[in-house]
């Protein structure tokens, strides 16, 4: 089944950020090789009238894929709303990627502010993508602010640290099992982000671990495989785990066992 | 009048937004606008007056994560 978000259809689950690879050749190689449907984008201060910013706008939309632009930066309320109308404008899509940063060090979201500007931005016609953490409160106040979509950390930004808290990430997703879920950030490998799959989630949304890698374009495929095999094993039905061993092969009929020398 | 523009310091006689805009030689189309912390919509521009001291950002593409 495909990924369902605000009514678009996806058959990938990987969204990709456009940010920090070595050059524009690879990261459109890179867009490619993740077969993600999604890539986010930003908003600079334009220099002048041939700026870097309507050069990467004509190579952005190379890629074919769905911009998602956020509001990285933004620390209040009102940056994040005004940021929010002008990226609208410009990418021509009521989507934005709501981020409200409250702390320097963990670029931790400030929820409080998160929630205010996504119930004003809901309002005025945006669907918004909120970066957010993994509190369930949290994530119950953006639903009801009129977020379809909830798209809590694994780790914090750029760390590669992966699913710090799977607990609160598989609460998160048996309290809301119709909402669609996004791991946004921390994911550092790809079995991070099959794993985070694996508990259920929806999608894996990740810049770093790509750009930053030795072969980003590689490591874009190597996500994409990743990702897609842990949403089937999230289908397969995974065996619960146990204490104690229990032979794979069955026992009565094998010779020796009754000297205990069988494996 | 002295304003700033993108966090710089610059001196014009461009009197509203869209003036100020097009004489920065950016197509109306290409940026987004916003005037003291407020975005200005691109119809707007030309009905947005500038005075001293005002704080202009004139904002494009750019990648992000």
């Amino acid at each position: 089944m495909s990924l369902n978000l605000y009514g678009s259809e996806f058959t990938s689950r990987f969204l990709i950020g456009s940010a920090q690879y070595p050059s524009p050749a690879i990261l459109l190689d890179a867009i490619a090789a993740s077969r993600a449907g999604i890539v986010t984008v930003s908003l600079r201060r334009e220099a002048g009238k041939d700026g870097a910013g309507q050069q990467f706008w004509s190579l952005i939309k190379q890629s074919g894929a769905r911009l998602l632009p956020n509001t990285a930066g933004c620390k209040t309320v009102k940056e994040a709303v005004n940021t929010a109308h002008m990226a609208r404008e410009l990418f021509a899509t009521p989507w934005i990627k709501l981020e409200v940063i409250g702390e320097d060090d963990t670029l931790q979201p400030d929820v409080f502010a998160l929630v205010e500007a996504a119930r004003i931005l809901c309002a005025e016609g945006f669907q918004v993508f909120p970066y957010t953490t993994d509190d369930l409160v949290v994530a119950d106040k953006l639903l009801a602010a009129g977020c379809e979509v909830l798209m809590p950390w694994g780790a914090p930004i750029g760390s590669g640290r992966g699913l710090n808290n799977p607990f609160a990430l598989r609460a998160l997703r048996a309290h809301f099992p119709d909402t669609a879920l996004i791991v946004d950030a921390g994911i550092g490998l790809p079995s991070q982000a099959a794993a985070a799959m694996e508990l259920g989630y929806d999608a894996i949304l990740l810049n770093t671990a790509v750009a930053k890698a030795g072969n980003p374009v590689a490591m874009a495929s190597a996500f994409a495989q990743a990702i897609a095999a842990g949403r089937s094993a999230f289908h397969a039905g995974a065996i619960a785990p146990r204490d104690m061993a229990c032979p794979s092969t069955p026992v009565p009929g094998s010779p020796f066992w009754h000297s205990g020398g069988g494996q | 009048m002295k304003i700033h523009l993108n966090g710089a310091s610059l001196d014009t006689e461009h009197s509203d937004l869209a003036a100020l805009v097009a004489a920065l030689g950016h197509e109306a189309d290409k940026v987004a606008t916003a005037v003291n912390g407020l975005f200005v919509a691109r119809p707007s521009r030309a009905h947005t007056p500038l005075s001293e001291g005002y704080a202009v950002e004139v904002l494009a593409p750019m990648e992000g994560g």
